[in-house]
């Protein structure tokens, strides 16, 4: 559901660990493995004599005085559209100017406007606009990608698709950037308003989309406007916090400076902050069009138009071939939009630098590109073979019953196996770990989670998992949670052994990462139904099915953070170990894997985040608990309000399990 | 200043050139076809026609042919909704949906939307029987012919055993999206059984599939009509039969699931518009076989909707009459 191609280089929400005396730090997380060691044991003693009691299930079909109070504040809502104020001077006025936006767009690029029967840029103006872009903010490379990317939506035989995709992510990027970087800016700026602003991201990112959709349609009806606010609230987030991570980055002394020579604010801000986190601001643009287009699939539940209907329509009848080529298509997209943000914030940096001597030869050629553009632009407006994509899409139905082809193999001859790991995993692990969280009073695992946190994190995050507890068990939905909870830590551990294991070969091996990193960007923004199909049948409608999905799309983030940490290792620290004579695994155990351990706390964290988003795909496949609580809650008006508190307790194990993490990563150093 | 003429030269050089040479090769330009199909699409009292498509084949196939019926016989400009039913029936309110042509009972949103926010009527049955339950793969129902009786289930029930439903039989419960009576069923019952939460449609077709080719045991809840069942027959699991009302207290609840006729929702607006695309909806009426033939084309052959509505229509023309006379 969630993706966000995380660019280690720039972790959006890491503050400079304080740096401790080594052995002082080790002699004290040795003092804290006892602790926990001791909480657990204390845990396991509890758990053997109160098992069973108060454990705060609710069945299916429960529902508690919260959640039928949602249920009738949003009933009210609904009734009272249309005579409320609210609604006629405000949100209406809000869809109005953003489905005017979408609409433009669209006539633009994918859909035909009134008296044309195509839209005004045919495929070549398209291409050619993408090529020239990118060539112009990046390099000639990525813009050779982005034409061959492009015109393999074409071939593929998904062009009008693609294009309502593109635009819809256009708009949504868009009416994101406008308010993002302003807020992003001043969170920069001002301590307080980066405290308020923060927990409200936390709740935006993690808050399951499923939860707001309905609502949002009630708010700002079917169509596109629903759907690119759909987006912008998921896709805001990272462009915020990596503007105002950007302009914090900025050194001290350089803002000093410009005080000095008597600048004033606006001034300091406009020539010396904004300027010099430049290249950062523009990875959150990256980060913010990779989220946009995670959420192509779950727009198209509320009408959006594109490559998600395709997706969603083919599921209905199980026709994985054609969801495939529809998701690889995002895929295509994704990897041009990256690659080409990617080095329009390293041209960034370059222009910054060096006056290159090509810099003479620049201006008229980007003269010349214009015109050619313009003129391919007016051609596609012009005639039909320019506007119209030829061809039957012979790629595309190739590239489906080759999927097919594949998902049929590996459900026909690796069945056997994975029921043989799935049952291990379940039975020995899963299990045993969800009954001691599920079958223990609430107080204890809450008295736990809190110790732990202390433990770990020290007083403060012990005090936010205090709230956090206490929150979850308001929700009414405790047991949910915690089964919730067992699957997620497995998750997690899983992404981090792949973690370490592709994270630390990736970052020895430049050959390796060049080879892996496509598949793990495919792996982030590829639709999870699309692979689910097969995993369904290998594994099951089971827990373990949901599992697998989580680490498939979390392992890679934290593979790319580990990678980036090892590579960081400095490299006379590795020749000087191997001059010692250490072995290759010496030195990956010895030296590189403990000094990226900032970078193995940052994954695990991303890691628990992104397994985190995927609980609500969990309950799509078997998983039960939260997610299927969220799903249940969206599909029957009834359950609404469940829904919702569902929606809430996920965020709340995500506040809780960042925080914990964070504190820890500030305190084990880097 | 200088530097920016030659810019200005070389542009405009390039434009002329690049001209020159693509309108040469030339090609039909757009708008040269349109004005001859532009008749079609503008004709007179019908306007437009905002259909939801509920996310199931069933529906999309009922969309298909009314759509198919409705542009070609009566000129509508039909619009087509992807949407979830209860953002469906949400949209009768805010005048963007016209009608539901396939409702699987929910009274509860009969209840908010026809009789509290008055926004949406009935139209009519629809002619399918909907029918939910308990089903299995039928190579069970060969070897065993005796597990179709409810009262035989927990003879079984530790063959129905999975890691997921902690050492009982499990019942795999699929798509939220429908009222399930399943926990209390099984509690009431007496049944040894787990309910285990498949989470969607998609997860319980995977699951009967592989059940069915791998001789696996599966018992779960499912519904017809289904374009699956045209693939794999499964096989309804008798429970204690349905009487008016046996369902009133749902803690207690130990019968049948009632059989639904699938009914029509329209618009209040809607219904009092006159548009001849309401009387067709009013009218559309067909069996559980003609909608699974339909859906068989599009899930099983893979036709588009469009086409494979234009299919059914052409072989039906006497059905299609009746409904717009």
């Amino acid at each position: 559901m969630a993706a966000v191609v995380e660019k280690a280089d720039t972790p959006p929400r890491v503050e400079e660990p304080p740096k401790q005396p080594a052995p002082a730090s080790r002699a004290r997380s040795a003092g804290r493995g006892m602790v926990v060691g001791a909480v657990l044991l204390v845990w396991l003693v509890l758990f053997a004599v109160l098992r069973g009691k108060q454990t705060l299930t609710l069945a299916a079909a429960d529902l508690t005085d919260l959640h039928r109070w949602f249920n009738d504040v949003n009933d009210s809502v609904g009734a009272n559209r249309n005579s409320n104020p609210l609604f006629l001077y405000f949100f209406n006025e809000i869809r109005l100017v953003i489905d005017t936006l979408v609409t433009f767009v669209q006539e633009l690029i994918s859909q035909p406007p009134a008296g044309r029967p195509v839209p005004q840029i045919g495929w070549l103006g398209v291409v050619g606009i993408a090529g020239y872009l990118s060539w112009a903010v990046g390099n000639w490379r990525v813009a050779l990608l982005a034409v061959a990317g492009f015109t393999f939506l074409g071939l593929q035989g998904l062009w009008q698709e693609s294009m309502d995709t593109l635009a819809l992510t256009v708009s949504a990027v868009l009416v994101a950037l406008l308010f993002a970087i302003p807020l992003g800016v001043w969170a920069g700026l001002s301590d307080r308003c980066n405290r308020i602003v923060t927990p409200l991201l936390d709740f935006m990112q993690t808050m399951p989309t499923f939860v707001y959709l309905a609502p949002l349609t009630l708010f700002f009806l079917i169509g596109g406007a629903s759907a690119t606010i759909a987006t912008v609230i998921y896709a805001a987030p990272p462009a915020i916090r990596i503007t105002a991570h950007a302009i914090r980055s900025v050194p001290e002394t350089t803002v000093e400076a410009a005080d000095s020579l008597g600048a004033t604010r606006r001034q300091s801000l406009l020539k010396v902050l904004l300027p010099m986190s430049k290249r950062t601001v523009v990875m959150g643009v990256n980060q913010t069009i990779m989220a946009a287009l995670a959420m192509v699939t779950i727009a198209a539940l509320i009408d959006a138009p594109g490559l998600g209907k395709t997706v969603v329509q083919a599921l209905q009848s199980l026709d994985v071939g054609t969801a495939f080529n529809a998701g690889l298509s995002i895929v295509v997209m994704a990897i041009v939009l990256d690659r080409v943000t990617t080095a329009a914030s390293a041209r960034v940096e370059e222009a910054r630098r060096s006056a290159n001597r090509f810099l003479q030869w620049r201006r008229p050629l980007l003269g010349a590109g214009a015109a050619v553009t313009a003129v391919l632009v007016y051609m596609s407006h012009t005639y039909l073979w320019a506007a119209e994509f030829p061809g039957d899409g012979g790629v595309g139905s190739s590239v489906a019953s080759a999927a097919d082809t594949a998902t049929t193999w590996v459900q026909d001859n690796l069945s056997g196996v994975t029921n043989a790991v799935r049952d291990t995993l379940t039975n020995g692990l899963l299990n045993p770990f969800q009954t001691l969280l599920t079958d223990s009073p609430w107080w204890l695992v809450g008295a736990v989670l809190v110790a732990l946190g202390a433990v770990l994190g020290g007083r403060r995050s012990g005090i936010t998992t205090a709230v956090c507890v206490g929150l979850l068990v308001g929700t009414g939905m405790w047991s949910d949670a915690m089964t919730t909870m067992a699957s997620t830590v497995a998750a997690t551990v899983l992404v981090m052994l792949l973690g370490v294991v592709f994270g630390v070969w990736m970052g020895r091996s430049a050959l390796v990462d060049r080879v892996l990193r496509p598949s793990l960007d495919a792996a982030q923004v590829m639709p999870p139904f699309v692979y689910l199909v097969p995993f369904l049948a290998l594994f099951g409608a089971t827990r373990f099915t949901a599992i697998v999905a989580a680490v498939v799309y979390a392992a890679p983030v934290a593979m790319k953070i580990i990678a980036d940490g090892v590579r960081n290792v400095p490299a006379t620290t590795v020749e000087a170990a191997t001059s010692a004579g250490c072995n290759t695994w010496q030195i990956i155990t010895k030296v590189q894997l403990p000094m990226a351990r900032g970078a193995l706390t940052l994954a695990t964290n991303q890691g628990l985040i992104y397994v985190l988003s995927m609980v609500v795909v969990g309950g799509l496949v078997g998983a039960g608990a939260l997610g299927y609580d969220v799903v249940a809650g969206f599909s029957q008006g009834q359950l609404f309000g469940k829904g919702l508190a569902a929606g809430l307790a996920i965020v709340l194990l995500g506040v809780m399990f960042d925080r914990i993490t964070q504190a820890a990563a500030r305190r084990t150093g880097a | 200043m200088a530097r920016q003429a030659r810019q200005w030269r070389v542009g405009a050089a390039g434009v002329a050139v690049l001209g020159l040479t693509l309108t040469a090769c030339g090609g039909a330009k757009v708008g040269d076809s349109s004005s001859a199909a532009g008749g079609s699409g503008s004709s007179g009292k019908c306007g437009t026609f905002n259909l939801a498509v509920n996310p199931w084949v069933g529906y999309q196939v009922d969309a298909a042919v009314v759509a198919y019926v409705a542009e070609n016989d009566l000129h509508c400009k039909v619009t087509q909704k992807d949407l979830k039913e209860e953002i469906a029936w949400q949209g009768f309110g805010t005048g963007e949906v016209d009608a539901v042509l396939e409702n699987w009972g929910h009274d509860d949103l009969k209840k908010k939307y026809i009789t509290q926010q008055k926004t949406a009527v009935e139209a009519g049955q629809t002619g399918n029987k909907g029918i939910i339950g308990w089903f299995v793969p039928p190579w069970l129902v060969k070897a065993h012919p005796d597990i179709t009786d409810w009262k035989n289930l927990n003879k079984y029930a530790s063959k129905f055993k999975t890691s997921e439903s902690g050492g009982k039989g499990q019942l795999l419960d699929g798509d939220p999206s429908y009222v399930t009576n399943d926990e209390a069923l099984v509690k009431n019952l007496k049944l040894d059984f787990k309910v285990v939460y498949a989470g969607s449609e998609t997860a319980l077709i995977q699951a009967y599939r592989k059940a069915e080719k791998d001789k696996e045991w599966v018992i779960g809840y499912f519904y017809e009509p289904q374009w699956f069942l045209s693939e794999v027959p499964l096989v309804k699991v008798n429970l204690p039969e349905y009487k008016d009302g046996c369902d009133a207290d749902l803690e207690k609840v130990a019968c049948d699931y009632p059989v639904y006729d699938l009914d029509k929702i329209v618009s209040a607006k809607f219904a009092k518009s006159g548009s001849p695309a309401y009387d067709l909806v009013k009218k559309f009426n067909w069996t559980n076989d003609d909608q699974n033939v339909v859906a068989k084309y599009i899930a099983v052959d893979k036709m588009t909707p469009e086409a494979a509505a234009k299919k059914w229509v052409e072989a039906n023309r006497d059905k299609v009459e009746a409904w717009i006379k």
